[in-house]
């Protein structure tokens, strides 16, 4: 692989290049400690020194709602305004795995144009991360990446490495040559190395994710998945949040007005009410422990069947998202037989059925 | 180059193909049989389809939603379906005449393992709204009736005005190559001339079957399914050649909008059509 160096102070001429072709999307401070990605006018509303965004970059490449069709009687038009020329800065190697996924998945048997056309027109830009105590990625191994980026900076004190993943990420250092360096010191190998080590110590929660697989099976019916199901609110906070949650609902929505439909397409959660709802009203998932039981099955089990690796990219969101601490931390480690202390364990009263 | 809109250049799964209603009457009070012809010919005539797969079928304003293929693909060009109204999509099909046009997408799903089943015994066993995928089957068995043993339908309704295509299925208890059991849980015409009593009722009619030989398909409603299985089972039918197809809520028929996700598969993909053994492997079917 190609590696180059850049100065800590060439990053900002560099973007500034860079998003003259495209628009640029980066993590920028909301509050206190919250961030998110956000299309950039000025560099200095990035913030790259970040633990995680609210959403993960999936809403960049397949936003909330987008318009599939304009549909009248007379033609379905396609609609793709959702895709432009973009580059997402900053991305942790947790999203990046997560982005795999999701290409893995909307290539998958059949090719969905709305993701992928909007995913072929939208460079990544990776950057290193120190974790929090809610990271998992090390447990997940999606901590350290090696492909599925354009371009990936690691930060090591006023330096950049940048790791030159793809044909497109060549391009991008080509039109500003002279802002990097060619050759990597024995020094610098020596502090990013050392840098790796500490922050493999730095990783504060671990999660045997190997054998969550065959716990999901054996503890079905666990009492544990009542409880969990008492407390859940039902919000569909987690699986907003997560990287790999990948389901939508189609609306037909008739414009007023006019004589044709918006056919939308919309993020829709697993762990909402309505999610397995038929025509007629039977529901196929009416207790919330059912609802959890299938996401916490294609996090835990389907994927590490299905690819290899587990479905959770271990970001941390839904550990500081649920409000009543249901998240693949509390449920996976009681699955594996923790003692864990949260807002469903310590629920005693039956909330409703 | 910002905000450049570019269009695919793939095949867009998820756009519908104009089809227009040739034909469309009342089975029941709230059952409609609807037969439909692509308006594209060439495309009406390559629609191909297998026994148990179902298409989407979108009305404009209101919706789109999964239907199973209640025509047989032995006679192409024209699509039917046999819809209950229970929803807005469908109560917007209702809406429509003869000459309408709805949109259809399909087909999808993983249809009968006809080839397993050729050269076998056939023993259907429909209720209610079951009908609509199981009339795949059987047309296509009586088309290609060589390739197939016995052919043994049993129906059940709950009474004779509710049995689907009740005319049709009359029609062929006059044909030798067929076992054609109808019933009816109660009989409130008094002129019904065939069986009383719930489908199960109908399986003493069954003689001489030899189970390692027999495909037994099921399809009704969800009460059914057990009393069905447990005569199947005593008839000693092994638990992979026990066939069944289940509803699941669909919005993309192409596995990606994860509605109808069971364990680790989606019932559009690797459904609608499941054995028993599915059932029992795997938790959620049924």
């Amino acid at each position: 692989m190609k590696i180059v160096k850049l100065k800590k102070e060439n990053l900002f001429p560099f973007l500034e290049e860079i998003s003259k072709e495209a628009d640029l999307w980066a993590p920028t401070k909301v509050e206190s400690d919250r961030h998110k990605f956000q299309a950039i006018d000025d560099l200095d509303q990035i913030d790259i020194e970040y633990t995680r965004t609210i959403l993960p970059p999936r809403k960049i490449i397949l936003p909330p709602t987008i318009n599939m069709f304009q549909a009248s009687d007379k033609e379905y038009k396609e609609d793709f305004s959702h895709v432009s020329k973009k580059i997402i800065f900053g991305i942790h190697p947790c999203d990046l795995h997560g982005l795999l996924i999701m290409d893995n998945f909307f290539t998958h048997e059949f090719y969905d144009p709305y993701y992928m056309e909007s995913r072929k027109n939208t460079l990544l830009l990776g950057h290193s991360c120190w974790p929090d105590e809610n990271c998992l990625c090390k447990s997940t191994r999606t901590h350290i990446i090696k492909e599925g980026y354009d371009l990936f900076f690691s930060k090591i004190d006023d330096t950049y490495i940048v790791w030159i993943g793809s044909s497109k990420g060549d391009d991008l250092i080509r039109a500003k040559e002279d802002l990097f360096e060619e050759d990597i010191s024995d020094k610098d190998i020596k502090k990013y190395t050392e840098w790796g080590d500490e922050r493999d110590k730095a990783f504060q929660t671990e999660i045997n994710f190997d054998s969550l697989r065959d716990l999901m099976e054996l503890k079905y019916d666990d009492p544990l998945w009542k409880k969990v199901g008492n407390a859940c609110l039902a919000c569909g906070s987690c699986t907003n949040v997560c990287p790999t949650c990948n389901c939508y609902n189609i609306q037909d929505r008739p414009v007023l007005g006019e004589n044709y439909s918006e056919i939308k397409r919309c993020w829709d959660a697993c762990t909402l009410e309505n999610y397995s709802e038929v025509a007629g009203g039977e529901n196929f998932r009416e207790k919330r422990s059912d609802r959890l039981k299938l996401w916490y099955t294609h996090k835990f089990q389907v994927y590490i069947t299905e690819y290899g690796k587990p479905g959770c990219v271990g970001c941390g969101r839904c550990i500081s998202t649920c409000p009543v601490d249901i998240n693949v931390k509390t449920v996976g480690k009681s699955l594996d037989g923790e003692k864990v202390d949260s807002f469903w364990n310590r629920l005693d009263k039956e909330v409703t059925k | 180059m910002k905000n450049e809109n570019k269009v695919s250049t793939y095949e867009n799964p998820f756009l519908p193909e104009p089809a227009r209603i040739v034909r469309t009457y009342h089975l029941t009070e709230d059952v409609k049989f609807f037969q439909v012809r692509i308006a594209d010919m060439e495309k009406a005539l390559s629609f191909k389809y297998k026994i148990g797969q179902f298409a989407m079928i979108s009305v404009l304003g209101a919706g789109e939603a999964p239907f199973s293929i209640s025509s047989t693909p032995s006679r192409p060009g024209l699509l039917e379906f046999c819809i209950r109204k229970t929803g807005i999509v469908t109560e917007a099909i209702f809406r429509l005449k003869e000459n309408d046009m709805i949109g259809i997408r399909g087909p999808y799903g993983n249809g009968f393992p006809v080839e397993q089943m050729r050269g076998n015994d056939i023993l259907i066993t429909m209720g209610g709204l079951g009908a609509a995928p199981l009339r795949s089957v059987l047309l296509y068995c009586l088309d290609n009736r060589d390739q197939f043993g016995r052919v043994i339908l049993l129906h059940g309704a709950k009474k004779p005005s509710e049995m689907l295509l009740r005319e049709e299925f009359l029609s062929l208890k006059q044909r030798q190559d067929l076992e054609c059991h109808l019933s009816v849980d109660k009989d409130d015409t008094g002129n019904w001339t065939e069986n009383t009593g719930v489908v199960t009722t109908l399986f003493p009619k069954i003689e001489n079957l030899v189970p390692s030989s027999t495909y037994a398909l099921v399809c009704g409603p969800p009460v059914m399914y057990k009393f069905v299985l447990k005569e199947l089972l005593k008839l000693n039918i092994p638990k992979d050649q026990i066939l069944m197809t289940l509803e699941r809520r669909m919005k993309c028929g192409v596995g990606k909008c994860g509605h109808c996700a069971i364990d680790y598969i989606y019932t559009c993909l690797d459904g609608p059509v499941f054995t028993y053994w599915d059932v029992i492997h795997m938790r959620e079917l049924i």
